[in-house]
């Protein structure tokens, strides 16, 4: 607990360090691209949990991440400017951002129960294709509701509290926020999967009928596991509502919960550093792809190259770039007090 | 499809059912692919939404080339004579059949025992290629679709039915009864049967698996050509990226009427496009796009296998 | 004395097929019971209605005095009955060591966020747990493979494994489906005695299926024949072995 509480200390520090440096040295493009790493790999890393750990296969991130993009970005606006209105973007207050974050975090996770209730009667395709269909119902019902924008959405979200010696900066304390969070669930999700709960939700993928027969409450624990992936996806929504200033219900397409799950299965399903890893490169592999296609002036031609490392890579390394292996095991077992023996 | 200007009430809701089974014989006749191939391989084959795309870019540029669409824009192209848009579709199917068989072959045979994610993720793949390969082809620009058949609208008391609707409507029913004879009456048929219900048994009593697997695929691939036409005469502009929302309601419609089954896929479609269009009709169509999957989810609360699906039961 | 578990008139219909039909057991606390029966005789099948995997079409089971049909395998669990599978169901990617783990995941009194802000309560919890599993692979001879991968231990060491997991759950009653098969003549024997040292050493009552004869008619006290889902006999092992009727069910179903 006492180093629970030292390690995050730690993590603040480390993550007030790289925003700095990014300030002093960096420029703003490439922090761009960090920040959605960032955001990347907190949903890799929660679906990872359901998917990988549990084994239940959820294809309906970007629901989760719709409701706390947007629960984040009204509560803040709301809280900062009073109402909807026209005018220049503002900084949100610390309270009023940690506390956008949190309820985006406990919307989503309701919605984690809403979606993971399904899963105890149905499996692997199925359970994919009804997630899918929760998330797609969540996108609609936002796009319809006039009073939040409808279909352009929500707009002049604040931006994120700035911290002492963060100020002039354009990328602002975005990486310091993103990546507070990302080392915290790289924590968390480590120490779960190396716990009680973690041993029981993979047994529950091994084999649920055994599981259930010594015991494991598969019923909670897959709930568990929704509203724990659940409740990160919704903060990444948060953050990526007060990064990107605006969110529209079609930033949060079945294509996104897609996206997730490749970065799952190309790093390695089940594995912590494969999920970070296929964050990384899904997120990071179009992008550097933009100035050929750019170049070429051929509209879509990253995407081609993509999808055909995609499938070259899936034919030559079915199992993902880890399997289900933890980089540095050693490493982790110091680093991460669960592992002492 | 039709705007309803009629006021009274039931005649709207026919106007609008019928809207609804042309939609739904579109998503019956993509749902079909759907089905077989998740019957045989129990795989989401995400690329079948692209085959349908390329159909209806196959009978464009083939229409392009035999000089049916307009010199300059504006203008109102000529009309197609109705035996060449038969050649025009026929050489669509077969083309789409061909690629369909090449996507199995290079990208999901390779992965057959890898287990059930790689060829998912890999199907995936294969779809982004497609869509975004057709933007780099075809360009990024709607492409006006040449006029297959001159519209009329037939009035059945209040009712109005484009013939276009009806085409939609009686080419599928003729396909899929085709399909169905053919998977119950020829030996092809019944190889596909038997693969679908145990792949190992049928290997061992001497089916030709991998030629059984390519023909399935030859055939929802075809299957989803005539769809991106029929679609395409009636809504004439066609993107590269036109398949990604029908193919999405095609396979839930698949799910809904029971994967597998090929009258299950007819009965999901049809359940969908009509409630689709009676939601839009009568409510808000924005949540006609949701009808869809509400169907999906509860259909599968209360009966995980589809309308029409066999439930299985795991022996301890 | 109240017997720990007993069934009266179970019934399971699968379509047209009874596969087990009116069967009643009572098994006293200490009992070693063995359940015998040609194949597909529906002895899986009792197991599966007792441990909360099928729900009886009719009938009742109640262990410890209290009803069981109608609840999850993991309520059963909870009770005090555990269980092995004829096909093995092990957790392939976890350690030998952590199945035998998870059979004392049931019993953990801690709740998620011990376990992510790693307080004193979640060490315990999992040194609780590694003691026993330990003691439980030491038990069944499994101790120095407790780092392997379950997928990587030889065929006869998988069933004995879960039998370790099974008994982690802490259970009153084990029921051991088939745990011989597979296992050569030493293996045998040294199953039997370990069977015996559960019931005597661990106290926990054992109800076993089993179609190796020498080995159920050597350990077993009492012996229920199951044939087409009905009782045809029941008795000491002498009595079983003399019972015109099972043999004739046993020569007949060959
Ligand atoms: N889930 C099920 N669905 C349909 N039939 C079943 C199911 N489970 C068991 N049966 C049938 O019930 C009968 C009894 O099966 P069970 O497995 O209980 O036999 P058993 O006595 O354990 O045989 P064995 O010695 O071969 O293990 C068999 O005919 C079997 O096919
Ligand atoms: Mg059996």
């Amino acid at each position: 607990m006492a180093k629970t509480v030292g390690l995050l200390l730690a993590g603040l520090v480390a993550c007030y360090g790289l925003n700095w440096f990014l300030a002093e040295f960096i420029e703003v493009v490439y922090v761009d691209y960090l920040n959605l790493i960032g955001i990347a790999i907190v949903l890799a890393v929660g679906l990872n949990v359901i998917n990988g750990l549990t084994g239940q296969f959820s294809l309906g991130h970007a629901g989760f991440m719709a409701i706390g993009a947007f629960v984040a970005g009204l509560v803040s606006i709301q809280l900062t400017y009073g109402e909807m209105s026209s005018g220049p973007l503002e900084l949100a207050g610390l309270g009023t951002f940690l506390l956008s974050l949190l309820l985006a975090g406990l919307a989503a996770a309701v919605l984690g129960v809403v979606v993971g209730a399904p899963a105890l009667r149905l499996k692997g395709d199925y359970l994919a294709i009804a997630t899918l269909g929760f998330a797609e119902i969540t996108r609609i019902l936002l796009t319809a509701q006039d009073s939040l924008g409808g279909p352009t959405g929500i707009k002049r979200i604040p931006k994120m509290p700035l911290l002492p010696g963060t100020g002039a900066w354009d990328g602002g304390t975005s990486v310091f926020w993103i990546f507070l969070v990302v080392f915290t669930i790289v924590l968390f999700s480590a120490r779960l999967q190396r716990s009680t709960y973690g041993r029981a939700l993979i047994a529950i993928r091994e084999n649920e009928l055994a599981a259930e027969t010594m015991g494991v409450r598969a019923a909670r624990m897959k709930v568990m596991a929704f509203v724990y992936g659940a409740f990160f996806a919704g903060i990444a929504g948060g953050l990526y509502a007060h990064y990107q200033h605006s969110v529209r219900p079609d930033d949060f397409t079945s294509i996104r919960s897609i996206e997730v799950v490749v970065m799952l299965v190309l790093g390695g399903l089940g594995s912590i550093t494969g999920a970070v890893l296929g964050a990384v490169a899904v997120t990071l592999v179009p992008q550097l792809l933009r100035p050929l296609e750019e170049q070429l002036q051929v509209n879509g031609l990253s995407m081609v190259v993509y999808a055909l490392l995609l499938i070259l890579m899936m034919i030559f390394r079915p199992q993902g770039i880890f399997g289900q292996r933890e980089l540095s095991l050693k490493l982790f077992r110091r680093i991460l007090p669960g592992g002492r023996k | 499809m039709v705007p309803v200007a009629s006021v009274d009430f039931t005649s709207q809701l026919l106007q609008y059912f019928a809207n609804g089974v042309a939609k739904g014989s579109t998503y019956a006749l993509m749902a079909v692919g759907y089905t077989l191939v998740y019957g045989v391989l129990q795989l989401i084959n995400f690329a079948h939404a692209e085959v349908y795309m390329l159909g209806s870019h196959f009978a464009y540029y083939q229409a392009k080339w035999g000089g049916y669409l307009p010199d300059e824009p504006g203008a109102k192209p000529e009309s197609v004579p109705i035996l060449l848009v038969g050649a025009f579709i026929a050489i669509a199917m077969l083309a789409c059949a061909a690629v369909g068989m090449l996507i199995e072959r290079v990208a999901y045979r390779p992965l057959r025992n890898a287990g059930r994610l790689a060829p998912l993720i890999t199907a995936i793949g294969v779809s982004l290629f497609l869509q975004y390969g057709g933007q780099v082809v075809f360009g990024t620009e709607p492409k006006l679709f040449p006029t297959f058949v001159e519209t009329e609208v037939f009035e059945i008391g209040s009712v109005k039915i484009p013939n276009t609707n009806l085409l939609i409507v009686v080419t599928t029913f003729v396909l899929m009864l085709g399909l169905t004879l053919f998977v119950s009456k020829t030996r092809p048929g019944a190889a596909m049967r038997a693969c679908s219900h145990d792949m190992r048994t049928a290997k061992l009593m001497g089916i030709n698996v991998n030629a059984t697997i390519s023909l399935t695929f030859a055939i929802g691939s075809a299957l989803a050509a005539v769809a991106g036409v029929l679609v395409a005469m009636d809504q004439p502009a066609i993107t590269p990226l036109m398949g990604v929302r029908i193919g999405l309601k095609a396979f839930v419609a698949a799910v809904v009427g029971g994967i597998g089954s090929i009258p299950g896929a007819a009965l999901g479609g049809l359940v969908l496009g009509v409630s689709e269009s009676v939601v839009g009709g009568l409510w808000d169509t924005n949540y006609a796009e949701a009808v869809a999957f509400v169907f999906l989810i509860v259909v599968l609360l209360l009966k995980p296998s589809g309308l029409l699906g066999k439930a299985t039961r795991e022996k301890v | 004395m109240t017997a720990l578990l007993a069934t009266e008139n179970l019934t399971i219909r699968f379509g047209g097929l009874t596969a087990v039909d009116g069967f009643n057991l009572a098994i006293e606390p200490g009992d070693l019971f063995g359940l015998i029966g040609p194949n597909g005789a529906g002895k899986t099948t009792v197991f599966n209605m007792i441990t909360g995997v099928y729900l009886p079409t009719e009938g009742s089971v109640h262990f410890d005095g209290k009803l069981v049909n109608g609840l999850q395998p993991a309520q059963v669990a909870a009770l005090g009955v555990s269980r092995t599978f004829q096909n093995i169901r092990l957790f392939d990617e976890l350690s030998v060591l952590e199945n035998a783990m998870t059979g004392a995941h049931q019993h953990a009194k801690i709740n998620l966020f011990d376990s992510l802000l790693r307080t004193a309560r979640h060490y315990r919890e999992e040194q609780r747990q590694r003691d026993r599993a330990y003691e439980l692979l030491t038990f069944m001879g499994l101790e120095d493979r407790a780092g392997l991968p379950a997928k990587q231990l030889p065929y006869g060491h998988r069933r004995k494994l879960e039998i370790a997991r099974a008994l982690a759950t802490e259970p009153k009653l084990i029921c051991l489906d088939e745990p011989a098969a597979g296992m050569n003549t030493g293996e045998k024997a040294e199953l039997s005695a370990l069977i015996r040292k559960i019931r005597d050493e661990l106290k926990v009552t054992v109800l076993l299926i089993e179609h190796d004869m020498k080995l159920v008619m050597g350990i077993c006290e009492k012996i229920q024949v199951l044939d087409y889902g009905k009782t045809i006999a029941l008795g000491t092992p002498q009595e079983i072995q003399n019972n015109p009727k099972v043999i004739e069910a046993y020569l007949g179903g060959e």
